[in-house]
């Protein structure tokens, strides 16, 4: 007689354009095995309808965020064994954010905040400019070098209480982006840029809770870069008033 | 919600406020330990300048800093938005203004006390 194998239950959110509820299902209980493998188990061998995001599987896209028993966590680096509580595995899609169809996410509000944001890069040379010259250990390259390893998973945005509460707001992820985009000397979009994080959902909302910084899963510190947009906003106005 | 300017007038009202505070709390427990009469003090405050701008600019401090504050904290748990956001926050300063100022004045300038 084979071994029965044993397995475990999952909860997933199922929403396609209507309230949306939690459905059961069990799935193989493996001793190493990802959020994202349980969530592609499900979609694969017992619901094909199931609708959820991913690409490189490596943690390196920022596509699998999802909330993980309440917590936001890029799913593909994972592992069930670390977030499984008394048994209990419950996936959901990411919180702040507009669901389209169960595990999937609109991006869109995350994106548009980044562009809102000022953190798209304006350069100050072409092509046909020498390069800039950047020594490592300059102070800004290393303030730009703490912030640029974001690979857009949302998973600040979606553990950070201020987006929840203030839709104006532009979140951790883009407000860093801005920060490194600061510390960048090619960069000739500073005064824009220090106008839209001082702007009305700008870097003064945050409340340095740090939810941000606790579910950064490539432990990055938003809360260190948004006190820095505060303190460049700050001694840009005392510039200005002079 | 927040921009640069609330911002910044909530820090600095804070500046101004730290040391008045300490101020009026050790005024506070010089007059409880010296036990100086309602007489006594008033005595000494009205008519007084340095009185009238220690209390007075805490009184503005307070009214700017709390009702900043409030407004944040109307917004992001009750959902006021726009106007009536607005007019929350000019309401709770007029209100910290109005009843700090009555203070003030019955301190430093109202003759005989209230």
């Amino acid at each position: 007689m084979a071994d029965r194998m044993q397995t475990m239950t999952v909860s997933i959110w199922r929403e396609d354009g209507d309230d949306g509820r939690f459905e059961k299902y069990e799935v193989p209980a493996r001793e190493n095995q990802t959020v994202l493998d349980v969530v592609a188990y499900v979609q694969q061998h017992i619901d094909h309808t199931l609708s959820y995001r991913f690409a490189c599987r490596v943690g390196m896209c920022g596509s699998c965020a999802m909330m993980v028993n309440g917590s936001p966590r890029w799913t593909c680096r994972t592992h069930v064994s670390k977030v499984v509580a008394d048994d209990r595995l419950e996936v959901a899609p990411l919180r702040n954010l507009p669901v389209i169809k169960d595990l999937a996410t609109d991006m869109d509000p995350f994106f548009e905040k980044w562009v809102a944001a000022e953190a798209v890069f304006h350069p100050s040379k072409t092509r046909h400019d020498p390069m800039a010259a950047i020594t490592p250990d300059d102070p800004m390259r290393i303030a730009a070098s703490e912030a640029i390893e974001c690979i857009n998973c949302a998973v600040c945005y979606a553990a950070c209480d201020v987006v929840e509460s203030n839709p104006d707001y532009f979140g951790p992820a883009a407000l860093n982006r801005s920060w490194s985009l600061v510390n960048d000397i090619r960069d000739d979009g500073q005064d824009v840029r220090l106008a839209a994080v001082g702007s009305n959902g700008g870097c003064h909302n945050c409340h340095s809770q740090q939810g941000c910084v606790q579910y950064c899963p490539n432990e990055l510190n938003p809360t260190l870069s948004i006190a820095g947009l505060k303190r460049e906003t700050t001694k840009a106005l005392f510039r200005r008033s002079r | 919600m927040l921009d640069l300017r609330l911002y910044m007038l909530q820090r600095l009202t804070a500046l101004i406020m730290a040391p008045l505070v300490i101020g009026h709390i050790a005024v506070m427990i010089y007059a409880v330990q010296g036990g100086l009469t309602v007489d006594e003090i008033l005595a000494r405050t009205q008519g007084s300048v340095a009185w009238f701008l220690f209390y007075g600019s805490f009184v503005v401090a307070v009214s700017i800093h709390g009702a900043i504050g409030l407004r944040v904290i109307s917004f992001e748990w009750f959902g006021l938005k726009g106007r009536a956001l607005q007019l929350f926050s000019w309401v709770v300063f007029a209100l910290l203004f109005g009843l700090g100022a009555k203070a003030v004045y019955a301190v430093t300038f109202a003759g005989g006390g209230l």
